[in-house]
């Protein structure tokens, strides 16, 4: 199944190109475009050249000192998310039922969270954390743990991290769970033989076999967590103080908040850099699964309806309902 | 043979983990104020419906959810239409500067909407669209638009080329071939395509909120207007919150396979 080389194919795809380059490139330019000038309002504005990017990697000055603190927090905050939901939502996959109807149950209550609006998750922890009338929070305080999210630090800290392990994890885990269906049952079998112990089955087979939807896990959480904005937004409002105040909060910040159109568009601009080497990475491994993915389906020619790792073959959805 | 020692117990415990807080919240919202503020009770002891009757008389609550609606179908709509044809291009041919084009959507699809917020608030201020459901559609379709062709190009890429062959053999032009054979063949494909931009858009707040002010207000919006007004309606705003997830509630039964999959970009 080579793929034939057509440039009219360019006419199929000229849609999507206009209406992502009108989405992008545009917001993009005048981004660029404020990034090296400053303003006194009324629409003027002042050639700075790089003078706000100068600012904004120097931490001695305000708005260097903000940025650099609140990506501080971000990357923290990255790491430990990735550290609590990749092990959990490993367990979580391996824990899935075996089949029946509690494979369906909990796949639906595993995905629940992911569907809820994320200012809808920030409001449900924040109701649910409060001291007064949240479950957690009054629990916590009855047992004699000084627990506040709105006036202690640590407290913000722990809310914001226990909602996005909530938020998330089940989304490891759903990824997990397809990369462990696509095991064929004769590996099993075959280390069944061999006698081999659980944890070799786990180190042997099933985490070579995940590596790859492991990988795609670990960046989008990556990305997502790190352009986290609305469920600490609801929770926190970024603080106490500056605590829980992340790159997009501050950017927003900036931008909405002071109509500081200079700093805002050069604080942008390096935040999507870094952004933008992350996708680098994520769509090199995503290219090399693809092509994993093809030289599977060329061994086994049975395997090409179902892309690798797919849950159910295409069918197994009925249009009727897939439109509902 | 892929489960590990304990694995009912520690399901069970991660089900009541993640359903407790959606719990507590559906629990509220039966509760009168007076019984929120003044007690602690694990279930609602005077059930009351007087918050989602608030929500559904009173216009400056149902609207915003007409309001959110409508810019999320547009975006569904607009989203798959352009993305149809995209996802057969990339999936059967090769083409100048296409590996450089995915690789440009997926970078769109990353980019946080904090950073777009200000230009989309001038760009749609400027073209008079600021405040309307079309702003909104549009700047969604800067993440849907990429997912969708992501998630349609697997699919049609599960349809065997000899179907395209064969139908442009018998005299079918590619126009007709489109609608008559692929788009049938594909329609679950687009059911789940259609679910996952529906679902994206009807949980982002951040780009909602800033291209919308009074005419267009999303649910999110006034939500969390009411959040920060002094005196504090609970109850109210526990109801509005149960009646945003329950769209995706739904049909997450439909699509309960296909999560993964649309999270993950249609690559997993």
């Amino acid at each position: 199944m080579d793929k034939t080389i057509n440039q009219k194919a360019w006419f199929l795809v000229l849609p999507v190109f206009l209406v992502v380059a009108f989405s992008a490139v545009i917001p993009l330019m005048t981004v660029v475009n404020y990034s090296m000038q400053d303003t006194f309002g009324n629409n003027q504005f002042f050639w700075n050249g790089v003078g706000w990017f100068k600012e904004l990697l120097d931490p001695s000055t305000d708005l260097g000192g903000r940025f650099l603190a609140s990506l501080g927090r971000n990357l923290f905050f990255s790491l430990v998310i990735l550290a609590i939901e990749v092990p959990l939502g490993i367990v979580i996959a391996l824990s899935m039922p075996r089949e029946g109807w509690t494979v369906a149950a909990c796949l639906v209550i595993l995905a629940l969270p992911l569907l809820i609006p994320w200012n809808v998750v920030g409001t449900i922890w924040q109701i649910f954390g409060r001291p007064d009338i949240g479950l957690l929070g009054y629990t916590l305080n009855s047992l004699g743990i000084n627990y506040n999210y709105v006036s202690n630090e640590i407290d913000a800290w722990v809310t914001v991290i226990v909602m996005d392990v909530w938020h998330w994890t089940s989304l490891v885990a759903l990824l997990c769970y397809a990369g462990l269906k696509s095991i064929p049952d004769a590996y099993y079998q075959a280390a069944q033989i061999d006698g081999a112990s659980r944890w070799a089955v786990f180190t042997a087979i099933q985490l070579p076999k995940m590596n790859r939807v492991l990988l795609i896990a670990v960046l989008l959480r990556f990305m997502d967590s790190f352009m986290i904005y609305t469920e600490p937004f609801v929770v926190t409002g970024g603080g106490p103080g500056n605590s829980t105040t992340f790159v997009s909060i501050e950017l927003v910040k900036i931008a909405l908040g002071q109509f500081d159109l200079g700093k805002a568009a050069a604080l942008s601009l390096v935040y999507n850099l870094i952004i933008l080497i992350v996708c680098w990475v994520f769509y090199t491994v995503m290219t090399n699964a693809g092509v994993e993915r093809k030289t599977q389906a060329e061994k086994e020619p049975a395997a090409e309806l179902k892309p690798a790792g797919a849950l159910q073959p295409a069918h197994a959805l009925q249009p009727k309902e897939g439109v509902a | 043979m892929h489960s590990i020692p304990g694995r009912r117990v520690i399901m069970a415990l991660f089900l009541i983990f993640l359903l407790l807080p959606i719990y507590w919240l559906v629990n509220m919202s039966f509760k009168t104020n007076s019984e929120i503020v003044s007690t602690m009770t694990l279930w609602p002891h005077t059930p009351t419906l007087q918050h989602y009757k608030r929500i559904f008389t009173d216009e400056s609550w149902y609207s915003g959810y007409i309001n959110s609606l409508e810019y999320v179908v547009l975006n569904t709509i607009i989203s798959i239409t352009v993305a149809l044809p995209a996802a057969y291009a990339f999936s059967r041919y090769r083409f100048l500067g296409d590996k450089h084009l995915f690789f440009w959507l997926l970078s769109n699809r990353m980019a946080p909407a904090a950073v777009y917020a200000l230009p989309f608030f001038n760009l749609y201020s400027a073209i008079g669209l600021f405040d309307t459901p079309w702003a909104v559609a549009l700047a969604h379709c800067i993440f849907n638009v990429p997912l969708a062709v992501w998630i349609l190009e697997g699919f049609v890429s599960g349809v065997p080329r000899e179907i395209d062959e064969t139908a442009f053999l018998d005299g079918y032009s590619f126009p007709r071939f489109f609608v008559k054979i692929l788009i049938p063949l594909i329609a679950s494909g687009i059911g789940v395509a259609a679910f996952f931009c529906f679902m994206f858009s009807w949980v982002e707040l951040l780009l909602a909120r800033t291209l919308t002010s009074v005419q267009a207000k999303p649910i999110a919006a006034i939500m969390t207007r009411t959040v920060s007004a002094a005196g504090m309606d609970w109850g109210l705003l526990a109801a509005a919150g149960v009646l945003t997830i329950i769209p995706g509630a739904l049909v997450i039964w439909f699509v309960r396979n296909y999560i993964a999959r649309g999270f993950a970009l249609g690559r997993v």
